[in-house]
């Protein structure tokens, strides 16, 4: 079966979790506007959460280059004091955190994607939903609950469709979101412990060691400017 | 033909668009078969990138179901092995 064939049964799965058996349909209407609005405030604290998910990794950016300001003045510091060992040392950490900023970057490029997603189907959801309770409220004014079956099904199933694709949105988000949170919370706390210089980022042997290759390349050529404009 | 492509919104697409769209969605499950992900994205983007180019966004204010659902542009290598074992977020 194919990948559309999969998603059509998937959204229509969760379509019908989302549709109520009431008697009356017309109390149908009532109870998916409830569920409407439900997922509507479900879309808005999702935004508020990756937006604060997206501050903190800023947070953790901005400390991360006070470090490598830091890690700087010792390098130059060491040179001064002809101690090439020690300014290795600090260029090495230098270099492992400017890294990890680079990491950071993409991810809080990540997280305003999906915070603009959000935001977006938050609009959208928003309109579908002022559509529907109009139509909602003329069909109950005008119709007997016989006729208001025939009437609702296409909006129904049209505003369940919506709802069970935004769900889905607002799922995948937070899951982004809660890895990001479990990576933060690791990075805080090896920024905390001093130990940044160790960590390896993913990738296999291999992948780690070409980077510590070319990390000890710019480590080796910034050191050798150093100890020359000391010298000099 | 109505077609939604999750995350984004709706398209009204003419229905000859079918087979072309059945063609890629096709190359697709093979490339999840057989662990292609640079294939399987270019596919994906391939597939999007059609409907939206033949097909017309429909309104926010419309209220109406798809006759094809296709996946968020952004769905994963990971996510689309989810979807054909019926687990993760996108299990029915």
């Amino acid at each position: 079966m194919g990948l559309l064939n999969r998603m059509g049964t998937i959204i229509k799965a969760k379509m019908s979790k989302l549709l109520g058996a009431a008697e009356d349909p017309r109390e149908t209407l009532d109870y998916s506007y409830e569920k409407q609005l439900d997922l509507l405030q479900n879309v808005k604290r999702g935004v508020a959460e990756v937006a604060t998910a997206k501050k903190r990794l800023q947070l953790q950016r901005e400390k991360l280059l006070q470090s490598i300001q830091k890690l700087d003045g010792q390098a130059q510091e060491a040179a001064k004091a002809n101690r090439e060992d020690l300014a290795r040392v600090a260029l090495e950490r230098k270099s492992a955190i400017f890294s990890q900023v680079e990491g950071l970057d993409s991810e809080i490029t990540g997280l305003e994607a999906e915070q603009a997603k959000l935001v977006a189907a938050e609009q959208r959801l928003s309109t579908k939903i002022e559509v529907f309770r109009t139509r909602k409220e003329t069909i109950k004014a005008q119709y007997s609950a016989a006729e208001a079956q025939v009437k609702i099904s296409e909006s129904l199933s049209g505003i369940s469709e919506e709802m069970a694709d935004i769900g889905t949105s607002v799922e995948r988000a937070e899951n982004k979101t809660d890895e990001m949170k479990a990576r933060s919370a690791a990075l805080d706390e090896l920024i905390e412990q001093g130990t940044l210089v160790d960590i390896t980022r993913s990738g296999d042997d291999i992948d780690r060691e070409l980077a510590r290759i070319g990390q000890k390349g710019s480590v080796d050529s910034e050191l050798a400017k150093l100890m020359a404009e000391v010298k000099r | 033909m109505i077609i939604r492509i999750m995350g984004e919104g709706q398209y009204n697409v003419k229905g000859s668009l079918f087979d072309i769209l059945n063609k890629i969605d096709n190359t697709i499950v093979e490339n999840v078969q057989k662990g292609d992900e640079k294939a399987y994205r270019k596919n994906l983007s391939k597939l999007i990138s059609t409907i939206k180019s033949k097909g017309e966004l429909i309104d926010d204010k419309e209220l109406i179901a798809s006759d094809i659902i296709v996946p968020p542009p952004d769905m994963t290598f990971k996510e689309a092995h989810d979807v054909f074992r019926g687990t993760g977020i996108f299990k029915d």
